[in-house]
């Protein structure tokens, strides 16, 4: 088992660099555009943290999370309105404050969709992202319909702009990585592991399923929503179609996928690697519709040849080439990851 | 009254259409058991294909179906062997990827020959109407609808009273014992996707004359077929019709006694408080493990 023990150091290794580059960042890359790039990594590494620690562990795969990103983006601005707060640091006090409304939000609709499974669920999620959608639109007198709904002006200008939003991300990131990481080593995270595997036999051997399941989507949907409220202020104009977006919440599922769907550094790896390569085909392509195909390549390859993942494949070859050059075969990988 | 009676029969008569639409939609999911996000797209490109062959040979819209249906078969028999068969593991969430990734690539492709304008199928009878019991309806919906019917027609025709539409339904029914009674899967999933995408032809000629689209129309389209199908209960292609007929009869009636921006929300409320009854919708199975 040693193979094991190593890749797992290996890999808070890498975790631990990769956080200590994420603390200083903003003060080796300073310009504006790359600070820009940075808070919207950022921003998808804490999403498919979220998204893996429902998607990734139970095999609930939902792809309304941008409901909760956008409603929590509509609670901070709802909230700021109301308590007339200025732009400013205390901004981000309120976003904890979001998140709870997300969870209430999202006890309501796991306790629903949680009662459907497999392809159901997944189309339920998309249905509940589509009704949220539509009620932002409609209910002008709360968000200001399509006209959209503005935050407090910030008082950052230029260069300083952007980084209280790099670390208020990287802080969102860091405690979704956190609550990932603890329920990975839980009973709680093990309760999870056996619904995706055979959600009948967890229940025949008492795992409380029902609960386990909602516990898992409210935590996934809560973190998004935080993350959402911080997008919300950094944008600092909402419209329903671009905070409420499925491209968002397409976005978060395919990073978790190509880094490795319920591991824990999987998801990390996949926003480091999409969000960037995602602005930088915007960016250059931008203006034509070939954007959209290159991206669209992008994705059917990843998925063509990774189907697993980065993080399990590469961890399977680790310990193919262990078992052949190294003295005794060590037992197969497999059961954690498959 | 008057108007709400119209709304009914309108509602009907689009939602026959949709009907053709979800019916292939469902048939991908009973045959493949993968959900296919793109089908909207598929939809769209349909109603590009007939647009530009309307122009270029000034033919009907409907006409062009001659054309499109064939052309559209076959890029869903390529379709299905290049991208979907490979899915080995995992099918049902890679499915949503990989069509997910061919509905942004069609719309990037679609964007680029055709620009993001919006356009719209013309014929005669796109304006004309006729009156019948105190209002009046566009023939293009009464043509539609017949045309909708007749191809569902065939397609009930085909899988109940052939034998390879009786392969096809094994598949549904049982995949693995269907392999086991010597029925080539692969052969009949290709198929069923070329159905699938033909029925999206035919389905797309009658959305591009009655709505004005661009390639990014297919977002509103998936969301509206996927919670028709998932009402219905996947896989169920009775349930498909008569979820496509609730949804849109339920739409114009709320548009014509509340307000139009109430009328899909209206519908996600029906499928919400069916599904708290019936998870598996209303003509699906449930099944252990699998829903």
């Amino acid at each position: 088992m040693s193979i094991l023990r190593q890749t797992a150091n290996l890999k808070w290794v890498g975790i631990v660099a990769v956080f200590a580059l994420a603390l200083v960042l903003p003060a080796i890359a300073s310009d504006p555009a790359t600070t820009n790039i940075a808070v919207f990594t950022m921003m998808y590494i804490g999403l498919a943290t979220a998204w893996n620690i429902m998607g990734g562990y139970t095999g609930y795969i939902s792809l309304g999370h941008a409901a909760f990103f956008g409603f929590g983006a509509y609670a901070l601005a709802l909230m700021l309105g109301h308590l007339h707060i200025a732009g400013g640091y205390t901004v981000f006090l309120f976003v904890p404050i979001a998140g709870v409304a997300t969870a209430v939000l999202a006890v309501g609709i796991g306790w629903f969709a949680l009662r459907t499974r497999a392809a159901t669920f997944v189309i339920v999620t998309i249905a509940f992202m589509f009704m949220l959608q539509l009620l932002a639109e409609n209910l002008v007198g709360l968000t200001g319909g399509g006209g959209g709904m503005s935050f407090p002006v910030p008082p950052w200008r230029g260069g300083s702009f952007n980084p209280p939003y790099y670390y208020a991300m990287l802080t969102l990131a860091a405690f979704a990585l956190g609550i990932s990481w603890w329920i990975r080593r839980s009973k709680f995270g093990l309760g999870l592991l056996a619904i995706r595997d055979d959600e009948d036999k967890a229940l025949a051997v008492g795992v409380p399923t029902r609960t386990f399941k909602l516990t898992a989507f409210v935590v996934s949907a809560t973190l998004v929503g935080m993350i959402g409220a911080v997008y919300g202020y950094y944008v600092t104009y909402i419209y329903p179609q671009f905070v409420v977006d499925p491209l968002i919440g397409i976005s978060m599922v395919l990073m978790v996928f190509l880094g490795g769907l319920g591991t824990l550094s999987g998801p990390v790896l996949g926003a480091l690697i999409l969000e960037p390569a995602q602005l930088s085909l915007a960016y250059n392509f931008g203006a034509s519709r070939l954007y959209l195909v290159l991206y669209a390549a992008v994705f059917l390859l990843v998925i063509l040849l990774l189907p697993r993942g980065i993080v399990p494949s590469v961890t399977d070859l680790l310990v193919r080439w262990r078992s052949r050059t190294g003295p005794t075969a060590p037992a197969p990988a497999k059961a954690l990851n498959s | 009254m008057t108007l709400v009676l119209e709304a009914a029969v309108l509602g009907v008569l689009t939602g026959g259409v949709y009907a053709l639409m979800a019916s292939g939609l469902t048939l991908i999911f009973g045959v493949m058991r993968i959900i296919n996000v793109g089908h909207g797209a598929l939809v769209v490109l349909g109603a590009y294909l007939s647009f530009a062959a309307s122009r270029s040979l000034g033919l009907d819209p409907f006409l062009t179906l001659v054309i499109t249906m064939p052309v559209m078969f076959l890029l869903g028999v390529v379709i299905q062997t290049i991208f979907i068969r490979p899915l080995r593991t995992d099918r049902e969430a890679l499915s949503v990827l990989v069509t997910y990734a061919l509905a942004l690539g069609i719309e990037g492709l679609l964007g680029y020959f055709f620009s993001a304008n919006y356009v719209q199928l013309k014929a005669w009878y796109d304006t004309a109407s006729f009156p019948i019991g105190g209002f009046r309806i566009t023939y293009v919906y009464v043509f539609g609808f017949v045309l909708c019917l007749g191809i569902l027609g065939v397609m009930f025709l085909v899988l109940y009273r052939t034998t390879f539409g009786a392969s096809i339904r094994a598949t549904m029914l049982n995949r693995t014992a269907a392999q086991l009674i010597g029925i080539d899967v692969d052969r009949v999933s290709a198929v069923a996707f070329g159905i699938g995408m033909a029925t999206a032809a035919a389905g797309g000629v009658v959305f591009g004359i009655t709505t004005a689209f661009n390639p990014g129309s297919h977002y509103d389209l998936i969301s509206r077929l996927l919670t028709i199908i998932v009402l219905g209960g996947l896989g169920s292609l009775r349930g498909a019709i008569v979820a496509a007929l609730i949804m849109l009869v339920s739409e114009d009636i709320t548009a014509v006694v509340i307000s139009p921006v109430w009328a899909t929300f209206v519908f996600f409320v029906i499928l919400v408080a069916v599904l708290l009854v019936r998870p598996q919708g209303l003509y699906g199975v449930r099944v252990r493990d699998r829903l």
